[in-house]
């Protein structure tokens, strides 16, 4: 069972003294231009959709949201007063509200 | 990259990620279509990811945010060697805002505020004018298992690979600071970098250091990761490294260093990050009248990485066990198997001692007595004597998460 694991033990020791020896040689850097993805994915169509695609995925692509789990509309309405307040979303009181019941409805808890 | 050869008996190894194999097979049918995915395997869901290969510089990546990118490291990576791939290096950006174009020439460090003198570095000083040193370090996100807290709290629902350990190659903050001459009286360090929010008035993400912190000689203005440049999402061209603290501090692109003589009022230092100032940062839901702390050092954590929950193990038989440990901010005292769900604790054989604040990989045998269900746990204790809890850590926030993992096997 121990060869299993002596095996990567050595290549590591190898891993390690070649990175050393390349960071110390390391004398320039080298200028990068690259393309980040982004996400044009929308919301699920339903009430309130318009409101949540509007003002939301301006600064977070749709499956930020998308990925969390049910959560109660306290929290959820705790999630958006956070973007307004902390993270200064221009979210209009009925379109807080309309993100509001789309959160409930569409990862709702009770 | 590539897998151990040899296949430990008595072990039958789930297929490379069990929740792809249907995605797998999608992907080889019918490409037009393919998204390879992966289960967390969370109660409640949502539980699958989508895994890319679309961002610049990575390799296979889990997409817990498309944008800003969220992208934790599939966790069979951390069986694989000591130090994360930088490939395969979490990434974490709290705006979407960020360059994807950086001039080596033109790139400024900006060192400000409570100095002698206003400093501008460009990467030649840095990289020509100053002592460098390397570190392994972990750099973990404060909110990394967030998906087990329970009950499920709103963030990033990280499983467990908001995690990385690398050897950074850098500078001395200190140096740096010496360089400009801090001012008495000051007694913070504040940290930005190219990153900016997209909404006018949102808060820059920026945070700081004590003085004192910043003058340990172990933070470090890294320009390497692995003896390469790093990742443009790993914060290309300068991050800061804060060894043994969370990754929020590890401030990426950084181009401007301001010493203050006040306390720091910015969001991300006065506001954000926070946790209760109880024992493990543990709270019941529900429960008031508790003071609230920025998150600051990482706790100890430990992990099986070659034995998978769901997978079978021969009874009777000798099998081993592997895996990795960090003991947050100091190092790894023992790590500690126990193969009857926690009521009994064996001792393992710790790996080569890469550095106090980077992984230790630890290896052992066992052997499960009979057949049936059993759970598999690991208990990592640091050099403080701080051992993981064995009750599931809570906090609102769902941050430092560092319960004792379990992996649920078949003994067959």
């Amino acid at each position: 069972m121990l060869r299993t694991v002596l095996p990567v033990v050595a290549v590591l020791g190898l891993v390690l003294l070649a990175s050393s020896g390349q960071a110390a040689a390391i004398t320039k850097l080298k200028s990068l231009k690259l393309n980040v993805p982004t996400s044009d994915t929308m919301f699920p169509a339903g009430p309130g959709s318009d409101a949540i695609n509007n003002n939301c995925i301006a600064c977070h692509s749709a499956d930020h949201v998308l990925n969390q789990p049910s959560l109660s509309r306290g929290a959820w309405q705790e999630v958006v007063n956070k973007m307004i307040t902390d993270y200064k979303a221009p979210i209009s009181a009925d379109d807080a509200k309309a993100i509001v019941d789309y959160l409930v409805r569409a990862k709702g808890a009770s | 990259m590539q897998d151990h050869d040899v296949q430990p008996s008595g072990l039958t190894r789930r297929r490379v990620l069990g929740g792809m194999g249907i995605a797998s097979l999608a992907l080889m049918s019918s490409p037009a279509l393919a998204q390879q995915t992966v289960d967390l395997h969370v109660p409640g869901g949502p539980s699958t990811r989508i895994i890319t290969t679309s961002y610049p510089q990575k390799g296979r990546m889990i997409v817990q945010r498309s944008s800003p990118p969220w992208l934790e490291t599939p966790f069979e990576v951390f069986d694989k060697g000591v130090f994360t791939p930088n490939d395969q290096h979490y990434v974490s950006w709290h705006w979407a805002n960020f360059p994807s174009d950086i001039d080596v020439d033109s790139f400024r460090l900006a060192v400000r505020g409570q100095v002698n003198q206003t400093l501008s570095l460009s990467l030649q000083d840095i990289l020509q004018g100053l002592p460098r040193f390397d570190i392994a370090a972990v750099n973990e996100c404060a909110g990394a298992s967030r998906i087990d807290a329970v009950p499920r709290v709103a963030g990033a629902q990280w499983a467990n690979g908001a995690m990385s350990n690398a050897l950074w190659t850098g500078v001395r903050l200190k140096d740096v600071l010496e360089r400009a001459g801090v001012k008495p009286g000051a007694i913070q360090v504040r940290f930005g970098g190219l990153d900016e929010p997209v909404m006018p008035g949102a808060p820059k993400f920026l945070k700081s250091l004590t003085v004192d912190h910043a003058r340990d000689g172990e933070v470090m203005i890294a320009f390497a990761m692995n003896g390469e440049q790093l990742p443009l999402l790993n914060g290309f061209p300068l991050r800061l490294v804060v060894p043994g603290w969370c990754g929020v501090y590890w401030v990426k692109m950084l181009n401007d260093i301001e010493v203050l003589d006040q306390p720091d009022a910015n969001y991300w230092t006065a506001t954000g990050y926070r946790v209760p100032d109880t024992p493990h940062n543990f709270v019941k839901p529900g429960e008031t009248g508790y003071k609230m702390v920025p998150v600051t050092r990482n706790a100890p954590r430990s992990f099986i990485t070659n034995i998978r929950d769901g997978d079978s193990v021969s009874a009777g038989t000798p099998a081993s066990a592997r895996g990795i440990a960090f003991g947050g901010d100091c190092g790894v005292a023992r790590l500690d198997l126990s193969i009857d769900g926690g009521k009994s604790w064996q001792p393992t054989q710790l790996g080569d001692d890469q550095g106090k604040y980077g992984f230790r990989q630890w290896q052992t045998q066992f052997t499960l007595p009979a057949r049936g269900a059993r759970a598999l746990m690991v208990r990592c204790t640091n050099t403080k004597n701080e051992a993981q809890p064995d009750f599931p850590i809570w906090n609102p926030a769902g941050y430092l998460f560092n319960t004792i993992e379990t992996t649920h096997v078949v003994a067959a």
